[in-house]
């Protein structure tokens, strides 16, 4: 059941430069949202921003009925997101698309994450936990700015970074990173997979690497959309079935199901 | 309250909102998050005889006050719409009409034959002027010729109540409504997307994989009222309103411009429940200005 309404703002925190955390909750209960999922809030009060913007779903509280969104400032729309208040309320259409694979009691998932898009991997990390599985993250930033909210995904499971210009863990990107590698502990092993979140072509060198080493592989993509439901094919994405949306059919995608040239 | 019905050569509304084809998928996709059987009818995604695949990403930018598309009439075929689509939406309680497009008469005639075997299609819309394939769409729809022609071709072989969906990006849009009017069209909706472009110069390349696509949302709304009205008064069958709508005032001003009906398209990717909302907005407003029906207003410009 996908819902539209007003959220409640109930924290606003800059965990960075250039990021803000939203934390939003419902007189109701939240829907069960699979982690991977994401929303599309309306900006109110930003002109030139006249679609919503889909933004990933980065965690959910249970406990105390929260979802969190963990913004990256890019455009005017995002900036508005940045100025709200606690109290404030959101329009949210939520939760949209697939989401990550579920996981099996004992199984090894790599989560790899670049940039922003480590968000959703929080909200998976809990989730795979919470059934037994053993996340491990290994997450890319430009520096250590942009790695976010470490000591939370360090509750999940274990945390290891590279950062572009060596500020923090590995220096390089997640493709350089030992967790990756010729020797690594991972490589075909049977029990292990990888789930994928962000820019382009680091998405597309992770996937390289585990279709050499026959991992499976599972990335998240964000292609620009409209409507968030399959109905305008703005968002749509070469497939081995033709261009499917990626915001009903995806956002997470098997490498397989990709007509990735990799 | 009042009265909002409106009939469209024999088509029976509840209300005179509808939503804009390529803009609501197949009203399923809608259902959790809008009262489907509130709107006054569902113009489906565009259908053609043969699958087609669309154009490739990227299709989508956003503009000021609007966005561009040029999707390119991505569908499975009407044969995949009969049998896989169809029954899911025949029980649907508002008007369910489809929305067909082709590359030549016959295939639009075709197309719109097998719609008419459809019990729960009441009316279809033709797609003369999709502004984003390289064959038919618009290419119909901006001569009276090609015009005329897919009109001829499908009023001999469809029955049910026919709309014919008309482009902007022509010299004289009545003229072409005129035209299309003489060869049998029940009803004309206008207007389509208007062609445009935008250039990321960074990069130096154009938003969109084909160069160009149509655009849509708030920025169009003065063209299409004027439009509107430039139409209603060329022809004698209904005129259906569209571009840019994403209020009840709007509508209204499209109502008075001298549509008996409007279509909104690009709001339902803002609000999803806008149908609805514009529809129940439409009878407050008259009722608030002492009307007791469209016939009030429609036209009074």
């Amino acid at each position: 059941m996908k819902y539209c309404k007003d959220l409640k703002i109930v924290g606003v925190e800059y965990p960075s430069d250039g990021y803000v955390l939203l934390k939003l909750t419902d007189k109701e209960q939240l829907p069960a949202i699979n982690a991977g999922q994401f929303v599309e809030i309306k900006v109110e009060g930003s002109p030139s921003t006249f679609l919503r913007r889909p933004i990933s779903i980065h965690f959910v509280d249970v406990e105390n009925n929260q979802m969190w969104l963990l913004i990256q400032l890019v455009g005017e729309g995002t900036r508005k997101l940045a100025q709200l208040h606690e109290g404030d309320s959101l329009n949210v259409l939520f939760p949209l698309g697939n989401g990550f694979t579920k996981g099996t009691e004992g199984e090894k998932v790599l989560l790899v994450g670049g940039g922003v898009g480590i968000a959703p991997l929080l909200d998976y990390g809990r989730q795979l936990k919470e059934c037994g599985a053993c996340p491990t993250f290994l997450l890319g930033g430009r520096s250590s700015r942009n790695l976010l909210q470490l000591d939370e995904f360090k509750k999940y499971g274990e945390v290891f970074v590279t950062t572009e210009d060596g500020s923090m863990g590995d220096k390089g990107f997640v493709t350089n990173s030992s967790l990756l590698g010729e020797s690594s502990q991972y490589v075909k092993n049977k029990d292990f997979r990888i789930s994928c979140c962000g820019p382009k072509p680091m998405m597309m060198a992770v996937a390289k690497y585990a279709k050499q080493n026959e991992i499976p592989c599972e990335v998240s993509l964000e292609n620009m959309m409209a409507c968030g439901l399959g109905a305008c094919l703005c968002c749509v994405e070469k497939t081995v079935k033709g261009n499917v949306c990626v915001c009903k059919e995806g956002p997470v995608f098997n490498i397989n199901e990709l007509t990735w040239q990799i | 309250m009042a009265d909002i019905k409106v009939n469209i050569a024999g088509l029976q509304m509840q209300n005179p909102v509808m939503t804009a084809s390529g803009t609501f998928g197949y009203g399923i996709e809608f259902a959790d998050l809008v009262d489907l059987s509130k709107i006054g009818g569902i113009i489906m995604k565009g259908t053609t005889l043969q699958p087609r695949e669309g154009n490739d990403y990227p299709r989508m930018a956003e503009t000021a006050s609007g966005m561009l598309n040029c999707v390119g009439l991505q569908n499975k075929g009407v044969d995949y719409f009969c049998s896989h689509i169809y029954p899911q939406v025949k029980d649907i309680k508002t008007n369910m009409i489809v929305n067909v497009s082709g590359n030549s008469p016959e295939t639009y005639a075709e197309c719109a034959a097998r719609i008419n075997e459809l019990d729960a299609i009441p009316a279809i819309e033709l797609n003369i002027s999709c502004p984003n394939v390289k064959q038919g769409g618009m290419a119909f729809g901006v001569t009276c010729e090609g015009a005329s022609q897919v009109v001829r071709a499908v009023r001999e072989v469809y029955k049910k109540t026919l709309i014919v969906k008309l482009s902007p990006n022509v010299t004289s849009i009545a003229d072409i409504a005129r035209a299309v009017e003489d060869s049998g069209a029940d009803a004309v909706s206008l207007i389509n997307t208007l062609m445009g472009m935008s250039i990321d110069i960074e990069r130096r390349k154009s938003r969109l994989s084909i160069g160009t696509g149509g655009l849509s949302g708030p920025a169009v709304k003065p063209v299409a009222v004027r439009c509107v009205w430039q139409v209603a008064k060329a022809v004698g069958i209904p005129v259906i309103g569209l571009g840019g709508i994403m209020t009840a005032e709007d509508a209204i001003e499209f109502i008075m411009a001298g549509a008996s009906a409007i279509e909104i398209g690009t709001a339902n990717f803002i609000d999803p429940a806008i149908s609805v909302k514009v529809a129940d907005g439409i009878n407050q407003w008259l009722d608030r200005h002492g009307c007791s029906s469209l016939a009030d207003i429609r036209g009074v410009i």
